[in-house]
């Protein structure tokens, strides 16, 4: 076996000083958040790095929902789940068949909603929380989770469209025009020759919005105010107006949240990084 | 894209619907679901809060209110010092994960975490830790030096910094993934030409990765900054806009006026910001839409 020269090891050991300081960084929030949720109320704050005695008995009271904040979880729960699915699904919808549109049908003024659309994805989203909030009183839909649907479909499309009519720019037209060779209408050639073939970009967009929806807390908690109708991130931040807020809870609540869209990201990685980063910024 | 313009321009001609093809009839057909969201959820509520926010008095309201012109240097600090601070980390790890070792390769799996998991109760744990009477770095400090450590979050420096802070933690690995695609896209016999040539990685920073990325990183430093004037999650959920209302930020302002029922002055203080989003969305859109 070759013994490392000593330049191998000055490289490794300047990798090393860059890498550790990075886990570091990166893991401390995450792993405090963590920490907190096993451990009994008395140890959480000790500062150890490891609990006495680490137990899911915090879990057990979320899961009961044995606690006052936690009255309404599963409800608050099932509301995240149904707005991030619902959001899912229209975003995929709208924004699929608007870049069919813009891209394969070449639809007239296609040029100008595309630029419509970019604007509107790089207007910050908390400056259009504030018209938005109050356009949803005068539809009536304040409280409702069509509201916080609409608006995360709003906010959500302008980027599914750019980056779906980016990957369907590539696609060779000659695929429909053999399509329509052979007699296919445009509704047959979007199901059987547009729809199977974006697949890769459909779901990385599909995921996308997703998670977004899901992570979503700014235009939760204006747009929905009723503790059976709020969804989860917004019950944690309701955690902090009381003082006595019971903290472990809080963290454990947090983590049951934080790890469907862990998941799901790790799941469609491949997707995410191929179809949504590289896409993000075109150079 | 010459192609689609064509269709924009009104000739005239015979009526609209025997001008169009049936895929086009379609088209709009597929194109109306967006549109439709688009009028009812973007154009009517910017329109109706341009015409909310039309009168002088809101602007001068705002002038006078001490806590807007905190809040506009606050934004000006997050986004020109803070983005640029984290810029410039991203550009260098997207240096370091680009060496090729398996411990490296996990530690990028790791390191995506922050931009995985959703930030509210990440920014909350965050919180918790710099907690004056129960976190754990006053714990630390407590039974380190026998001293009460400070009240982190009650100075608006110390907590303007750390919301800067947790921004960075939070999106640094998105900035870091897409600087790492741009840098493996440089062709790699440049830098064997560079090695054979005995350049030092200065040299070969400066004459070939930053020549070859130097516009990725400008949009991406523009468009982060962008995003950022957006980011209410950072400061709300960690300091709340406070220690007395010192450390709101634009995002975070508009929220507390719309909370106090200041509806015309949540969409003034929006307006005044206009004048610095607009030119950066200009040229953004002018980049991506090539």
């Amino acid at each position: 076996m070759k013994l490392p020269s000593l330049r191998d090891v000055a490289t490794e050991a300047r990798l090393l000083l860059i890498g550790i300081p990075v886990f570091l960084w990166t893991m401390i929030p995450i792993y405090h958040m963590f920490l907190f949720a096993i451990s009994p109320k008395e140890d959480a704050f000790s500062g150890k790095l490891w609990p006495d005695h680490p137990t899911l008995h915090n879990f057990t009271i979320v899961f009961k929902q044995q606690h006052y904040f936690l009255r309404d979880f599963y409800a608050q729960f099932w509301n995240s789940l149904v707005i991030a699915a619902a959001v899912g699904v229209l975003t995929l919808v709208i924004a699929t068949a608007a870049a069919f549109s813009i891209s394969r049908l070449r639809v007239p003024g296609g040029r100008i909603v595309m630029n419509l659309a970019l604007f509107t994805y790089f207007i910050p989203a908390a400056f259009l929380a504030v018209p938005m909030y109050r356009t949803m009183g005068n539809y009536g839909l304040l409280n409702n989770h069509w509201s916080l649907i609409l608006a995360m479909v709003t906010i959500a499309s302008p980027y599914a469209i750019w980056v779906l009519k980016q990957a369907s720019d590539k696609l060779p037209v000659e695929l429909d025009e053999a399509a329509v060779m052979d007699g296919a209408t445009t509704l047959q050639i979007f199901r059987m020759v547009y729809v199977p073939l974006m697949m890769p970009s459909l779901v990385a967009i599909g995921t996308y919005a997703v998670l977004l929806a899901w992570n979503e807390y700014l235009y939760a908690f204006l747009l929905l105010s009723n503790d059976r109708e709020i969804t989860l991130p917004v019950a944690l931040g309701n955690f902090l107006a009381a003082d006595d807020s019971p903290w472990e809870l809080l963290m454990t609540t947090g983590f049951i949240y934080a790890l469907p869209p862990a998941a799901i990201y790790y799941a469609f990685r491949r997707y995410m990084v191929g179809g949504l980063t590289a896409g993000a910024v075109k150079s | 894209m010459a192609i689609t313009l064509s269709g924009d321009q009104a000739l005239p001609g015979p009526p609209l619907s025997s001008r169009l093809t049936p895929a086009q009839v379609w088209g709009i057909i597929l194109l109306a679901p967006y549109l439709l969201v688009f009028l009812a959820f973007v154009v009517y509520p910017v329109c109706y809060g341009l015409w909310l926010a039309r009168a002088p008095s809101n602007y001068v309201a705002l002038y006078n209110d001490p806590i807007f012109a905190r809040a506009a240097v606050n934004t000006l600090i997050f986004l020109v010092i803070g983005i640029n601070i984290k810029m410039v980390i991203a550009l260098f790890l997207s240096g370091f994960f680009a060496v090729q070792r398996p411990w490296i390769k996990w530690l990028s799996v790791i390191f995506i975490l922050p931009w995985a998991v959703p930030s509210i109760p990440t920014i909350l744990s965050v919180r918790f830790m710099f907690n004056p009477e129960w976190g754990v770095i006053n714990h630390l400090i407590f039974s380190f030096t026998g001293d009460d450590g400070p009240n982190w979050l009650n100075d608006p420096t110390v907590a303007l910094t750390m919301a800067i802070g947790v921004h960075i933690w939070k999106s640094l690995p998105f900035w870091t993934l897409i600087l790492i695609t741009g840098r493996l896209a440089i062709p790699h016999d440049l830098f064997e030409a560079a090695e054979v040539d005995g350049a030092s990685w200065w040299q070969k920073f400066r004459y070939i990765t930053w020549p070859s990325m130097q516009t990725l990183y400008i949009t991406c430093t523009l468009l982060s900054m962008i995003w950022t004037l957006g980011d209410f999650n950072s400061v709300y959920l960690l300091t709340g806009g406070g220690p007395a209302d010192l450390t709101h930020v634009l995002a975070t302002l508009g929220i507390r006026y719309l909370r106090l029922d200041q509806l015309s002055l949540a969409m003034a203080s929006i307006v005044c910001a206009m004048p610095f989003v607009l030119p950066l969305v200009y040229f953004m859109m002018k980049r991506l839409s090539r």
